[in-house]
């Protein structure tokens, strides 16, 4: 069996420079694997290129066996690869429900015709809708914001909403990019505990970007290192603690406090 | 909630045609503004869906209404007035100003802010020196003896109608992608919605219901001239909707009302009407973005 998602010497430049490098990454089905790397190492270009916002300059990248080089951002998330932003990207202008619902366009039953004629199928799948979306607002407890504007969300709820309107997309792949910034220690512990709660309910694969070693190692069953666009270490949160060149990368930076 | 909206366009759609029998007793000059300010109503929340909600700042409605009106009109005047043939002529103007709707939202997926503003500008003046030029459309003098079929029933029915509908679309599981497009294309791109697909649909529902008014302006004023869909046509709706509060539907439609009928009483200074409302624009911007007319959320 092929793995959930492949990277095959994947590389993206930009002018000059090689955002990412001949990357090789595979991720299997029901596994939370940490992508890690000092700032401008290339993890959010990786998510973009899985995501299908860039296309690489060369290399392969396949999901679920298929390759996925020039398939649209929104065929990838409706073929279920979805995904965070490091920089917030929440519909601004919509309530806290508003956005998750967003998010359910490929597995509501009722279309264009069904939104005019208001009937009973419209009825029943936008209830099935509002079941959904309160059930994901819940796990996270956001479900009293519900009504909230999202911008007006505290920034750690913006974070958790973003992860809650990616999981409504019914995902088989969750890329989080960073999503803990911002947080203070308990409320980052309290949030890998969610995602693993998520990755277990959902049965869901998961790539994980975090500045956080501590946390990183606390919860990836297997981790990716990428320093200048390249992958340098691969391994168990031990191996790669142990990696001397994963080390080099992040000179300076004590692991237990970083 | 349940049945809420249908409810709505039935109440709409009985009292426009109630009133229209009773509109007899009306005077004519203030029937005939009633009937302007439905149309109004029309374009404005027709545009409010494309550029409002799904954010694609077009000044080409006037194109389209321009579209539906000769259509519609020349229809009637080559089969003959009689109300039978006056909502196939509405439904076919809609229909091809649908179809310009869709020939000017493909470019759309490429182009967006001011760019996509003044693709949609030329496209308003293509369409209009089109009909100038056309002898089969009459050329500069245009179409006149158009008989005049609009009542107060059509005009506030398809008012009702068309916030029925664009209302009913925003309002769903489906339609938050119009908003989503305007706020957030990537995010809405990563969430499954297809970004073309709202875009054009926007452009091809926005024209089709400025088609049907320029339909039920034809047959209102009795003549249509190419100058009157000039983009100064385009700028008026597109004020609305931004003094509405862009994708604020109750808004947009206090603000094409409350800009029909000022005209009418400021008849005096008509001449400076660009320059009042490019002031209400300025005056708006500064003060309050979010449109005059914006109570809650959308
Ligand atoms: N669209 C782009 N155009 C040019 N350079 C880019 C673009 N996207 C990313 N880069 C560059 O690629 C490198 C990797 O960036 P990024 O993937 O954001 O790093 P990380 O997420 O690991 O911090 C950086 O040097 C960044 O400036
Ligand atoms: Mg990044």
């Amino acid at each position: 069996m092929s793995a959930l998602l492949e990277l095959d010497k994947v590389t993206i430049t930009f002018g000059g420079l090689t955002a990412v490098g001949e990357l090789d990454m595979k991720i299997e089905q029901h596994e939370l694997v940490g992508l890690i790397g000092p700032n401008g190492a290339g993890k959010t270009t990786a998510f973009n290129l899985i995501t299908g916002v860039y296309q690489p300059t060369s290399g392969r990248i396949s999901f679920r066996g298929k390759p996925t080089v020039g398939v649209k951002p929104h065929e990838l998330s409706l073929a279920g690869i979805s995904r965070t932003f490091q920089n917030i990207r929440l519909f601004a202008q919509m309530t806290v429900f508003d956005n998750v619902r967003t998010a359910m366009q490929g597995n509501r039953a009722q279309g264009i015709s069904d939104a005019l004629l208001r009937g009973r199928t419209f009825r029943a799948g936008e209830a099935r809708v509002d079941h959904e979306v309160m059930e994901l607002l819940k796990i996270f407890s956001l479900d009293h914001f519900r009504e909230t504007m999202s911008k007006s969300l505290p920034y750690g709820d913006q974070r958790r909403l973003e992860i809650v309107r990616a999981l409504a997309t019914q995902p088989k792949l969750l890329l989080l990019d960073e999503p803990a910034a911002g947080m203070n220690p308990t409320e980052k512990q309290e949030l890998m505990e969610l995602i693993r709660f998520v990755k277990d309910k959902f049965q869901i694969s998961v790539l994980l970007v975090e500045h956080d070693m501590k946390v990183v190692m606390g919860i990836c069953e297997r981790i990716n290192v990428l320093d200048y666009g390249k992958k340098i270490a691969e391994g168990t949160p031990d191996e790669i603690r142990a990696n001397p060149k994963v080390i080099a990368a992040y000179l300076g930076k004590d692991f237990d406090d970083a | 909630m349940r049945g809420r909206e249908k409810l709505f366009l039935l109440l709409g759609i009985i009292a426009a045609i109630g009133l229209s029998f009773a509109s007899g007793a009306f005077n004519r000059y203030y029937l005939g503004i009633v009937i302007d300010v439905g149309i109004n109503i029309i374009l404005a929340v027709s545009l409010n869906l494309i550029n409002g909600h799904t954010g694609q700042f077009s000044l080409g409605h006037a194109g389209f209404m321009a579209v539906g009106g000769y259509v519609a009109a020349k229809l009637t005047l080559v089969c003959g007035a009689s109300a039978w043939i006056f909502l196939p002529a509405l439904l076919l103007g809609g229909g091809v100003a649908a179809l310009a709707g869709l020939a000017v939202g493909v470019p759309s997926l490429r182009l967006r802010g001011d760019y996509l503003a003044i693709v949609t500008l030329g496209f308003g003046e293509i369409i209009r020196v089109i009909f100038q030029t056309s002898e089969f459309f009459g050329a500069a003098t245009g179409l006149t003896g158009i008989t005049r079929l609009t009542t107060f029933g059509w005009a506030w029915g398809l008012a009702a109608v068309t916030v029925y509908v664009v209302a009913c679309l925003v309002n769903s599981t489906y339609g938050r992608g119009f908003i989503a497009v305007h706020d957030d294309e990537i995010a809405a791109s990563a969430m499954g919605i297809n970004p073309v697909r709202y875009k054009v649909t926007a452009f091809v529902i926005g024209a089709f219901f400025a088609g049907i008014a320029g339909g039920l302006y034809a047959h209102h004023k009795g003549v249509l001239t190419p100058s009157g869909f000039d983009f100064i046509k385009s700028i008026e709706i597109v004020v609305m909707v931004i003094l509405g509060g862009m994708g604020r539907t109750v808004g947009v439609i206090l603000a094409a009302v409350i800009l029909t009928i000022l005209p009418e009483l400021l008849r005096g200074v008509a001449e400076y009407r660009m320059i009042i409302y490019s002031l209400l624009i300025i005056g708006l911007m500064l003060t309050r973005p979010q449109g005059l007319f914006t109570f809650g959320k959308k």
